[in-house]
Order: structure tokens, then sequence, then C-alpha cells
């Protein structure tokens, strides 16, 4: 008996508490808390990512703690469910009461319960009620005239009882938003996760081999997951994260993309991304077509479909392959697929190409970088300018790839394809790294009268090539002879400094010259031996590409100042193509673009739960905030009229109010 | 019984003067014209919005009579300004009233100035007690309030100049929406004190406006913030239209509220002792702008979840400012909760309100500082 009186007595004190504001004070401010976390660390990220963030021994606690997707995590979860809990027992402990004082008029206050009111007077004599109840009336008060046994009369008003009823509409509605919050979130998932019935796949394995027990049917109430679509291409189930692994959602229909389609701005700032798609369902075959843009869905048999991501579907990429280490070759073609990696053979030796994305647009600001007048003047204009001058150029495609050799060290390359003009000339580019994380080191090729790297690499065969040196030799000794540059009798000694200059300058480019001076030279002769060295190169070149040309049969280069600055890029270009790492030049001359398309998948039956209980939300705090309750009581009894007023929010144009009531009322007392 | 009737306080309806009546006329007019000229590159939605606007327009002027005024000059100055302008951006520079007053950001920054001048005399009239100098507060804080709206409206008309598919509502980005923030709170200042008949509150209020314009100057001149962007795609919905606004709102009441905080503590603690309102009165009007602050964070937050879910593929991605919002909403439902159920008041509630704009603050700006999710576009 004793016994359970206190487990009664235990009962409602838990019931107390978890329905006080107290508890409920105390949730608000831990669930605020908890959600500070998971917006300092990046959610739902890879592990490995986190591991080398924190470290082995902190990786591991976090994971327990479920910190990588804390709005998830059982504990979270747990807080959301006391939070409802604790909403629900408060309704179900005041509401009741609430609803008994909406509806009473509290007719049965007493004399001296109406004395005690913050608002209150008395007067001598009985007013009028007919007066009182036409005025209450007319300010929308309702009444209820309650005449009592002892001759008393007491009118009861009320005004504004909705206030109440925000209470009810503004606590539900936060029960009903935490229900369709959770019936979207992955809690059926989770407790299917926990029991085993579905195992997340870690193993990067192709769509049709996943086993049966990380799958997910169609019928699946709620999923958010992701699908990449290549142009031409289709999908019919979702990849949903789960931790450390992956699940597959079976989709109730094929979702093929037709063509998926950029736009651009005149900054080259994207406008806008729109997938072409074909929605074919699996079991009547009806065929659905529509254009998914960012916010604006498609909605199929209650699946929204969102334009998410773009990127590369697999682009065919074209290449010429001009083998640096045979430089008197012709280059050969070569073909291969962005997002794919492929061997390659050169020399001898394997490599792998690993390509990246294609970019076929490559806007660059190329106007000055910053206002350099930083004057007030200026400064002051350009505040009030809406609209700032800039250069923009659309440099054109580019493809960059990693080059792996078979002990798997690799070099990243970034291939342009068209023409660059920089300072009034036109290149070829191509960037180079030997790590990811440093910028790329960029090389000029310089392109001759038609666009074409093919004179240059001429030229670069030629400078390789040790048997032309002779002729060149002669022709520079020659030319240095007729131009009154040296006597007759030095002729064969500068023939040799060239041939030696030459050969120097294949083997090593300019570092290799820059390496021999600091070796060979003495500090204080070596910047005239240098600058000797340099004149010379100089000279040799147009000879070294006179004989290159006359020997593959085509017309001399023009004798002008563009055409020797082409020389001089060249020799720039040979000694920069010397440290570039690669067996192979792969000049990018075609593709053919694929492009995929992001597209995200939600079936989300709770969002209209939670859209009502959010207008319900927004009704209850204008009903709480902007309806105001007033109750009204006049008590006439024993020759004197109580007029007492009360509002559930103390505000300073009650007063007023009172008195003017009181006011109208006075005027209509008898019997003085 | 007749006399009864007599001091009847008078319906809404039959409160409305000849003056509210033209005030509505002129809105219903300009609405008409809008829609007469532009209509053809509207959708339904942003139908909707002009005539949801217009109604809003009406409803605030009947509220607040000094509206009726208030907008009428800010479109008129900014008509000025489109007039001035015949369409060619260049003339910016060129021509002389818009290149010193009329233009966008003249206009702002003759915004910035003058809320600057307000503070000061704020501050000034109610060290020295002096009803004048409050006063002209108030009219510079009037005339900061006109040219800032009027450089907004201006700045709205300057982006379809640049280009018609760049053209957008200037809440896109946090520039901007920093100048609308000055605004509101200057607006919701101005209504208060009016209505409780205590210009001093401007003295704070106006504090945390400046630091507001403070920003807006480094912005523009040190990282020329103030230039006119296209919108992403993800921007580009008119659901951007409701939804800044709205949230601006509850940033500009929380502020308020979080300054009138500070001088309540001020007074209660016997500080500036007779050249303050009341503390009592200081409390009402915070309550009163954190209830309104919280309803219209609450529209915010719900339109937010909506257009997220047109946007992102879900209501509640959990993104940083969404989390924040969240922790903001909590943050003052726990407030009103101490206020109304256990009628706390005084201080604990006047520095509950000082930390809320804390909150509120890392919610604006910090998550973007700080933090990186979906919402980046706003970043620094």
């Amino acid at each position: 008996m004793k016994n359970q009186r206190r487990t009664t007595s235990f009962k409602r004190a838990l019931f107390e508490l978890l329905s006080s504001m107290r508890f409920a004070i105390g949730l608000l401010t831990v669930l605020a808390i908890a959600s500070i976390i998971g917006t300092w660390i990046k959610q739902n990220q890879a592990y490995p990512d986190y591991a080398f963030e924190f470290g082995q021994f902190w990786f591991q606690i976090f994971e327990t703690l479920g910190i990588y997707d804390v709005y998830h995590s059982g504990w979270f979860l747990t807080i959301l469910a006391f939070l409802m809990l604790s909403t629900t027992l408060c309704i179900v402990r005041n509401g009741p009461g609430f609803l008994k004082d909406i509806r009473s008029f509290r007719d049965k206050a007493s004399a001296n319960s109406l004395a005690a009111m913050h608002h209150t007077e008395l007067l001598d004599g009985i007013a009028d009620r007919q007066a009182i109840e036409t005025r209450l009336a007319a300010e929308g008060f309702r009444f209820k005239v309650n005449e009592r046994e002892d001759g008393s009369l007491l009118i009861a008003a009320k005004k504004g009882s909705w206030n109440r009823l925000g209470y009810f509409f503004a606590h539900i509605a936060l029960v009903v938003i935490c229900i369709g919050g959770l019936l979207d979130g992955n809690l059926p998932l989770k407790i299917a996760e926990m029991t085993g019935r579905v195992v997340p796949e870690t193993r990067s394995l192709p769509q049709s081999q996943i086993p049966e027990q990380s799958r997910l049917s169609a019928g699946n109430l709620s999923f958010r997951g992701n699908a990449e679509i290549a142009e031409g291409h289709s999908a019919d189930v979702v990849f949903l994260n789960a931790g450390q692994g992956y699940l597959v959602q079976e989709l109730p229909f094929i979702i093929s993309l037709k063509k998926f389609s950029v736009d651009y701005y005149g900054n080259g700032m994207p406008k806008s991304f729109i997938s072409d798609v074909v929605v074919t369902d699996k079991a009547t075959g009806k065929e659905t077509a529509g254009k998914i843009a960012v916010n604006h869905p498609m909605i199929v048999d209650g699946i929204a479909i969102y334009q998410a991501s773009f990127g590369d579907g697999g682009s065919r990429l074209r290449f010429k392959a001009w083998n640096l280490e045979r430089p008197e070759q012709a280059p050969a073609e070569i073909e291969g697929i962005s997002m794919n990696s492929q061997p390659l053979k050169a020399n001898g030796r394997d490599y792998t190409l690993e390509f990246s994305a294609l970019k076929v647009f490559n806007v660059e600001d190329m106007g000055k970088a910053k206002s350099t007048d930083t004057s007030f003047n200026q400064r002051l204009k350009d505040a009030r300018e809406v609209r700032h001058e800039k250069q923009l150029k659309n440099v054109g495609p580019s493809v960059s790839f990693k080059l792996r050799d078979t002990q798997g060290q690799a070099h990243e390359y970034l291939q342009y394809m068209s023409p660059i003009r920089q300072d009034d000339a036109n290149y070829l580019i191509s960037g180079m790294r030997a790590r990811v994380d440093q910028p790329f080191q960029y090389v000029r090729l310089p392109l001759d009268d038609d666009f074409s790297i093919t004179t240059f690499m001429r030229l670069r065969a030629a400078l390789a090539n040790p048997a032309i040196y002779d002729v060149v030799a002669a022709k520079s000794a020659e030319k240095a002879l007729q131009g009154n540059a040296i006597s007759p009798e030095m002729k064969q000694q500068f023939a040799g400094t060239v041939k030696w200059v030459l050969t120097l300058f294949a083997q090593g480019g300019f570092n290799g010259l820059e390496k021999f001076l600091t070796e060979k030279v003495p500090a204080d002769k070596r910047q005239g031996v240098a600058q000797t060295y340099i004149k010379i190169l100089q000279g040799a070149v147009i000879d070294v590409m006179e004989v290159a040309n006359a020997r593959a049969g085509v017309p001399a280069l023009k004798n002008d100042a563009e055409h020797y600055r082409f020389l001089l890029d060249g020799l720039v270009g040979y000694s920069a193509l010397r440290e570039y790492g690669s067996p192979v030049f792969l000049q990018l001359s075609g593709f053919e673009q694929l492009q995929a398309t992001g597209l995200q998948l939600t079936r989300s039956p709770g969002k209209n739960l939670v859209y009502l209980g959010s207008l319900m939300m927004v009704i209850g705090i204008i009903l709480m905030f902007y309806v105001r309750e007033m109750r009204l009581w006049v008590l006439l009894s024993g020759g004197t009229t109580r007029i007492a007023m009360s509002a559930n929010r103390h505000s300073r144009d009650l007063a007023p109010l009172f008195s003017r009531f009181v006011a109208a009322v006075k005027t209509t007392v008898r019997g003085k | 019984m007749e006399l009864a009737h007599s001091d009847l306080p008078r319906s809404w309806t039959r409160q409305l003067t000849l003056a509210d009546g033209l005030y509505a006329l002129f809105i219903v007019l300009a609405t008409a014209l809008v829609e007469w000229r532009l209509g053809t590159f509207m959708d339904g939605y942003e139908h909707a919005i002009l005539f949801g606007a217009g109604a809003g327009l009406i409803a605030l002027g009947w509220f607040w009579k000094a509206w009726r005024i208030f907008f009428p000059v800010v479109g008129g100055v900014a008509l000025l300004a489109v007039n001035a302008y015949h369409g060619d951006l260049t003339r910016g520079q060129q021509t002389f009233w818009l290149k010193y007053l009329l233009s966008s950001q003249s206009s702002i920054m003759w915004m910035c100035t003058l809320f600057f001048l307000a503070t000061g005399v704020y501050w000034a009239g109610t060290l020295g007690r002096s009803e004048l100098l409050c006063r002209m507060g108030s009219w510079l804080t009037w005339a900061a309030a006109t040219m800032g709206a009027a450089g907004m409206f201006t700045r709205w008309y300057e982006s379809y100049l640049i280009g018609s598919d760049v053209g957008h509502v200037p809440v896109s980005n946090l520039y901007e929406v920093f100048v609308l923030f000055c605004l509101i709170t200057a607006l919701m200042h101005l209504y208060y004190e009016a209505r409780f008949q205590a210009r001093q509150m401007g003295a704070f209020v106006l504090l945390v406006i400046s630091a507001a314009v403070g920003f807006i100057l480094w912005y523009t001149f040190d990282r020329q913030a103030h230039e006119i962007q296209p919108l992403i795609p993800a921007l580009q919905s008119w659901w951007m239209k409701i939804h800044v606004p709205a949230n601006f709102i509850g940033y500009g009441a929380f502020s308020l509220a979080a300054m009138l905080g500070v001088a309540q503590l001020l007074v209660l603690g016997g500080r500036l002792q007779g050249r303050l309102p009341s503390a009592e009165l200081l409390d009402e009007v915070m309550y009163k702008a954190i209830a309104v602050g919280f309803l219209f964070f609450t529209i915010a937050t719900i339109l937010g979840a909506m257009w997220a879910a047109d946007a992102w593929g879900g209501y509640w991605s959990w993104d940083p400012k969404e989390t924040w919002a969240l922790i903001v909403w909590l943050n003052y439902a726990a407030w009103l909760h101490m206020r109304l159920v256990k009628g706390l008041r005084g201080k604990p509630l006047a520095w509950w309100a000082v930390v809320g704009l804390m909150v509120t603050s890392f919610a604006f700006v910090g998550v973007n500082m700080f933090l990186t999710g979906l919402h980046s576009y706003g970043g620094l």
C-alpha cells in the first residue's frame, strides 16, 4: 500500500518535472548548445578526413559520440524526443485548465477578489445594467450576467480569449514539426541499421553487384540521395551516405539525362544549370520529359528531383603526343577519356595517365588585379560606382591530368588548348607541378604563323641534334666575320665556341649554362662570359632554325623582330621543357564534351506536416502576442458599483482604457 | 444610455482620416502603374508579392502615420534618380545630382553620414537633457532612413542598367543586407520613440546602427563589396524577396531590444539618472521589440525552409546558417517564456537581451566569417 503510494508520487513527480517549464527551458538550452557543435565541425565528411584532422585517438572518441553527424546521432534525437515529450506533457498538464478558462466567464468572482485587482474602482450608487451591457457589446466584449442569491448582480465580461488558443497552436505546432522532422530524418533507417537488417556497403563495387542487405526498396518511406548521370546515360538508383559506407536506394523509375546545359553571365559567372531529363516509370513505362534547374525541382511519384551539382561525364579527348626524348619524331595521336585513367607506354617505360575534368571555359580577369591608385579621390570614385571595369577573357578549354610512373610518382599537368596571347605574342601554355599542394609552373611554347607549335618543335629537335652543330657553327662564324665582329684568324676558334655553347645549352638549357659558369669560371669574369655566351646563343639560334627549316623543306622564317622574338621564346621553351618531368608533351588537340549532372532525389512525407506545424506556430505566436485577453467585471451590490478589470499582460494603455470605461459607467449611476 | 456610447473607442476603420484614404489611393495607383508598366516581366509569384506589398504598405501607413509621408518621399527621391539616369549607368558619374546625391552609392554614403551625425546629436541631447537636440536626432535619423531606402531602390534600378539578366532586388549579399539592417533598425526605433515619447532611446539604438555603418564603410572602401554582382542560380528565386527582409526585421528588432537592454541596465544601475526614460518603459519597449522580432524571425525561418526545399532539396539541412537561426530562435523562445510565464523582469532579462545580440550577431555575420556552408554567398 505504502509502496504503491510511493510509486504514484514518484510518477507524479516525474510528470511534474517533465512537464515543467524549468525542464523545457533547460532542454531548449541544451538543444541550442548541442546544435553549435555541428556548425563548428563540418558534418558528413569522409571518415579519413576526420582521422587526419583529429588524430586516431580523438577520431575514435568523436566517432563514438556521433560528432560527424551530430543531428542524426542517437543522443541528439533523444534530446528532440524529450523536447517533444516535455511539450506534450505541458499541453496535457495545462490544456484542460486553459480550455476551461477560455470557456469560463469567471462569474463566481467574489467582491473581495474584485477589490484586490490591479484595475478596480468602487462607485457609490447602482449603475444602469442595460447601459453597461450595451457598452460592453459595443466594445466587443462577450458577457454573462449572474444574479446572485444575495441580490447582487455580477456582469462578467471577456474579450480576446483567442489569446489562450495561441498557446495550443504554438505548442502543438512544435510537436507536429518534430514528428514531421523525425519522419524525414533517417530514424527508421537508423533502427534498421541497428537491428542489422540493413548493412552499409563500404567496398567500391559496380552497382549491380551490391548485395541485397545494402539495398533499400523503392517503397522506402523517406530518403535523400544523389545520382550522377552523364549525358545520354540513365540511373534507376541513388546512393545514400551511411557512416563509413553507402546504401543503394532503388527508384520506382529510370531517369535519363538527354542534355545538360550551363549558361553564363557576361562576367563569366554561371547563370543557370539545366538538366533536360526523361523519367520512365518502371511499372507502366510511362515517360515524362522535363527540365530541372536550380530552384525548379521536378516531382515524380512523390519524389522530388533537384539540380544539385554538375561535372564532367567522361569527355573524349584527343592529344598530339610529342615525344620529348625523340624530338625528331612526328607527334603521335592518342585518345583518352576525362575522369578516367589509361596506360601509356613511352620509350619503353610504362606510365598511367589519370585524366581529371575537362573545362571548356576558363574565364580570367586580365584587367588590373586591383586598383593601383590608392589616392583618396580614386577610392571615393570607386565607392561611388556599382560597376567596376574588368577585362574578362575566356582563355578556352583546358584539361588536367597526372602522369604516374611504375613507382607511383606523379607529375600533374594542366594543358590549355587554344593559343593564349601574352605580352603581344601567342603561346601554347602548359602548367606543371610535382606536388598537388604547389602552384602550377607554366611553360610557354611560342606559336608560329599558323598558331602551331610545329615550328618550335622543329627548332627544339634541331637544337638537340649535335649532327648539325658544325654547319650551324660555320654559318655563325661566317656571319660574324661579315659583320666585322671577329677577325679572319679567329673564325675557327669562334666556330668552336658556338659549337661548345650549343652543346652546353642542348644538354642543360639555361640552367646548364649557369651551372657551368658557376663551376668553371672565376667569379670576377663570370658576368662577362655569361653575356658572351648568351649573345652567341641568340645569334646561333637563327642559324639553327635556318638549317632545320631548310632540311625540312619549309620556307625560312621572316627576318624581323617578331620572329626573332619567336626564336628567343623558343630558347626559353626549350630550356623549360628540360624540367618538364614528362617523356611526352601531350598537346590537347580536340574533344567531345560529355557533361554529367548531379541530381538529388528526395522523398519526404514529413514535409507537409512540418509546413502545417509552421503555419500553426505563426498563428499561435500572433494570437499570443497580439491578441490581448481582457476581463471586466461590474458588480452591482448594496447600493454600490464595483468595476474591475484584468488582462493577461500589463501594458500602459490599460489604465486609460479602464478609466474611460469607469467614466462611462459613472454617468449611468443612479440612486446616489 | 446615450452617454455610454459617446466616448466609445472608435473602431479602426472609423479612425481613418482623409489622409489615410489619399495615401491608400496613392499606393493603389503606384501598384497599378507598376503592374501596367512591368507586369509582363513578372511571374505569378511576383504578381502576388507585388499586390501583397501594396496591401502591406497601405496597412503599414494606416498603422504608423509617419510612414504615409516617409514612403512617398522615398519613392520620389528614387524616381528622381531613375529619371536622372535616362537608362544610362555612366551618367551616374557625370550628372551632378546623381554623382553627389542620388546614385545608390551616394545615397547610401549620405545615409552613413547622417546616421553618424544622428548618433552624436542623440547623445548630446540625452546627456544635455535637451529635447531640441533629441528632436534633431530624430530628424537626422529620418533623413538617413530616407536616403538609405531611396538608395536601395535606386540600386535595384541600377542593377537592371548593368544588364537585364543581372537585375535583382538588392538583398542578395552581405553589403546589401547591412544597409537593409540599418534601415529597418532605424525605422523600428523611429516608430517606438514616437509611440512611447522616449527619444533618448535613440542614443543607444543608433550605436548599433553606427557599428553597422562602420562595417559598411570598411566593406565599401577596403573590399569594394558594393559592386553589383549577378545572382548565382541558387539565389534566382522570388523567395529571396520575402525571406531576407523578414529575417532582417527579426535581426533589427533583436538588436534594438539589446540596446534598450543596455539602457535599462544603466538606469537600474543608477547611471545617467534622470536623462533616460524609466526602466519600466525601456523594459516594455524591449519586450515589444523582441515579440515582433520573434514573430518575423519565425516567419523568415519558415520561408527560408520552404525556399531551401525548392533550392537545396530539403527544408532543413542543418546548414550552419540554419542551425544558428534555430539557436537564435531557441534563445528568444526561452527569453519570452521567462518573461511571460515566469514573470521575470529587470536585470536578468536585460542582460539576456544583450547576450541575445551576441548570438544574433554571430548568426548574422559570424557564421559567414567563420563557418562554411550552403549560405556561403553571404561571405566576407
